[in-house]
């Protein structure tokens, strides 16, 4: 602090930010999230010119400006680790108590990873390349955490 | 870039953990007494300040149209004003672009953040994600970071104890910065003890919370002699968006700031990166960072971060004098502290940071988790 600051009589305001928000996913994500939501299916779509799958679904492909939108592919509930983090740190927007693991997990079938969270494995025994399945969620959040979280396949 | 545009002076206060004791109006303020006292600026419609350009962002300053309450502080009281929500070197550019377009003489950008208003940073930048798919599995700009870190450093050949020797030198360096947060000086040692946050970034690998106000006064060619002796000028401007998924993107290839550094190169006419700067200010959020920008824009060989952190680079190119982002510096701000420095040492004003005749400086600023958008701005004496 500036040693020269006069912090006599200073006031300071505790609030917070809790507003309530109704989000339309897009067609796409709707087909992707409902899908995944009442049939446990993972969705991806495919662009006809270049041959790459992409999930999460998207409405065209950012390097061929395809319109992909109905191009959909079922993606495998399995797929490997390309990429992990041991989260060690807790926080309020967080899914899961410290130490847990989020991964990039690229769906069998699928050409992006997507980041979810990797469970049944000690951090320190993770490797890229590991096989993992996805294991759905009991009760619905309508949202990708309809995929509980991804676990090695034994 | 044939007109040229003049950065003529800079001001700003001390990087601090947590200034509480001052809204961001006041810190805004302070920053722009010391432009009017070090210019004599004026803020009539003839020949003064017709527009401004503040950097905020809305989630940290909790409140939307950030910029709204505090026109009055920055002089844009019933004058033009525009906001800036992302790195401040783009409001940089932006000004350049209002000046070589002749819409504008004058402009003054002016940004503020108090990182320590929230009660978590990673809360914030969790809400820099899509409410589908991305923020319900908790990403934040943290563990985004730790996935860019795992993929560059095994590309790289940038290991454990490069990041502790970053993170030292840095403390060192900030030292030297009278604008730097004052940070306790850390052996390589403590940094491999510290607590790890996201693995493989431990809790010193990661710039520390901060609040931070700076401005510029930015002017056109003709003009600046005006309002100072020692102008520094915009020679070229680059930015570039990556894909937003991070599994769209190639982590660890740097491939929106090749994109930003090369049409900054092409504006500046700069051929040989290796040889064209005497300063080189890199926005480093983590430690990692450092190599992996210092890859992108040229100055380290391709997927040679460590053997370059091996051979003297960071010196050798004179990396980030200032201590860098990593030293802290508000997220928005990052890039804008780059840009500060930079005319600093361009201006002679570095003090005992000073490299001595520096010509030609290099700033980066990065927006958005692991390096999504990238900008590049060239400056020179
Ligand atoms: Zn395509």
């Amino acid at each position: 602090m500036r040693k020269d600051f006069d912090v006599s009589d200073c006031y300071v305001q505790e609030g917070k930010l809790a507003l309530p928000y109704s989000y339309f996913a897009g067609r796409v994500g709707s087909t992707f999230i409902t899908t995944l939501r009442d049939q446990r299916r993972i969705l991806g779509v495919r662009c006809n010119t270049c041959g790459k799958v992409f999930v999460p679904p998207r409405q065209t492909c950012e390097r061929c400006m395809e319109d992909i939108r109905n191009n959909w592919v079922t993606l495998s509930n399995t797929g490997e680790v390309v990429n992990y983090t041991v989260v060690n740190y807790d926080d309020r927007h967080l899914p899961r108590k410290a130490p847990f693991i989020l991964a990039l997990i690229r769906p069998d079938g699928a050409d992006t990873p997507m980041v979810h969270i990797l469970e049944g494995i000690e951090g320190d025994k993770v490797q890229p390349g590991l096989k993992v399945k996805a294991v759905f969620s009991e009760k619905t959040t309508h949202t990708i955490l309809d995929i509980d979280h991804f676990e090695p396949v034994a | 870039m044939n007109r040229k545009v003049a950065i003529c002076a800079v001001a700003q206060i001390k990087n601090e953990p947590d200034i509480w004791y001052q809204r961001f109006q006041g810190m805004l303020f302070d920053c722009f007494e010391s432009i009017v006292q070090q210019t004599g600026v004026g803020f009539d419609m003839e020949k003064g300040i017709r527009n401004v350009i503040t950097i905020s962002d809305d989630v940290f300053d909790a409140r939307t149209i950030s910029d709204n309450g505090m026109t009055d502080v920055v002089g844009a009281h019933f004058l033009g004003e525009e906001k800036i929500a992302q790195d401040g070197l783009n409001a940089l550019g932006y000004a350049m672009a209002c000046i070589l377009s002749g819409h504008d003489d004058l402009i003054l950008v002016i940004g503020h953040c108090k990182e320590s208003q929230a009660e978590s940073r990673n809360m914030c930048t969790n809400l820099a994600f899509d409410p589908f798919y991305c923020r319900p599995v908790g990403l934040d700009f943290l563990n985004a970071s730790a996935f860019q870190a795992r993929a560059y450093m095994a590309r790289s050949g940038v290991t454990e104890a490069h990041l502790a020797k970053i993170v030292v030198r840095s403390r060192q360096n900030a030292a030297k910065n009278p604008y730097a947060r004052e940070n306790p000086p850390v052996t390589e040692q403590e940094v491999m003890a510290s607590p790890m946050l996201a693995d493989p970034i431990r809790q010193l690998h990661q710039y520390p919370v901060t609040d931070w106000a700076a401005a510029m006064l930015v002017c056109c060619e003709e003009r600046a002699r005006e309002f100072t002796d020692t102008p520094v000028w915009i020679t070229g401007f680059g930015s570039c968006m990556d894909s937003y998924f991070l599994g769209d993107r190639d982590l660890a290839g740097n491939f929106a700031l090749k994109n930003a550094a090369e049409r900054a190169y092409a504006r500046a006419g700069i051929t040989d990166p290796k040889t064209a700067f005497d300063v080189v200010e890199l926005n480093d959020a983590s430690a990692y960072q450092l190599p992996m920008w210092a890859e992108g824009v040229g100055i380290a060989d391709e997927a040679g971060g460590g053997a370059w952190i091996d051979a003297g680079g960071m010196d050798r190119y004179h990396v980030n004098l200032s201590g860098g982002m990593l030293a802290g510096n508000p997220v928005m701000l990052g890039g804008l502290a780059r840009a500060m420095e930079a005319v600093l040492q361009l201006q002679g004003k570095a003090e005992g940071r000073q490299v001595e005749g520096a010509k030609r400086a290099l700033a980066h600023g990065t927006t958005g988790p692991a390096g999504q958008h990238h900008a590049v701005i060239i400056l020179e004496n």
